[in-house]
């Protein structure tokens, strides 16, 4: 019964390295991208570890894997974040179907768009 | 249950060869260390999966230290993208 946890749990994990992979293929601009870059970070990495613990059955493995995720998931947000704000720092240009680039309308206000685009919400 | 191990290992061998994809086409220093990044996490579910697959948990310390690393080269490069623009 563990194994068949530890396979679902595995698999789970491993699904949405995959998921996350594809994404970066499809997803119009860096910022979009770097949403489905971190999920296997913090989730994938979760359910995969999981699963190995559930699969070794030993507690000396839960520990080690323990400070994995927790490590992954204080440090996954804060390196999108770091990159995210660099990147839009650097002026990388965002998809054309971008409805409202927050920051632009928060230093302006919050009434103006991205360039383009009307202003939805 | 070494039948799920070898279908989660072909299954992390096509995510990372999709990231690689991405590093070669054409996109920013940003874009690159994104997929890298991920590449990174396929690379330590591989090897949590590959523990799985012998039994003991010998090499799981790799883990600890390799996602730390990835962080670290991760915020070195956001540093770099800082300096000297995308």
């Amino acid at each position: 019964m563990t194994d068949f946890i530890a396979a679902s749990l595995l698999l789970a994990g491993v699904a949405l390295a995959l998921v996350a992979s594809i994404g970066l293929h499809r997803l119009p601009d860096l910022f979009s991208r770097m949403h489905a870059a971190t999920k296997p970070a913090t989730l994938g990495l979760v359910l995969t570890l999981t699963g190995v613990v559930i699969g070794l059955g030993d507690l000396s493995a839960g520990v080690k894997l323990g400070v994995v995720i927790i490590a992954q998931f204080i440090t996954a947000p804060i390196g999108a974040h770091l990159i995210g704000r660099s990147a839009y720092a650097a002026g990388t240009e965002l998809s054309p179907d971008t409805l409202v680039d927050k920051a632009v309308s928060d230093a302006l206000g919050g009434t103006t768009a991205a360039p383009g685009s009307e202003s939805g919400n | 249950m070494t039948v799920v191990t070898t279908v989660a290992l072909g299954i992390l061998a096509i995510a990372g060869g999709l990231c690689l994809v991405r590093l070669v086409r054409k996109g920013s220093v940003a874009d690159r260390i994104v997929a890298l990044d991920t590449l990174l996490v396929i690379v330590v579910s591989g090897i949590a999966v590959f523990s799985v697959r012998r039994g003991d948990g010998v090499y799981l310390d790799v883990l600890v230290v390799t996602a730390l690393l990835g962080f670290v080269g991760t915020a070195t490069v956001a540093r770099f993208i800082d300096r000297r623009g995308a």
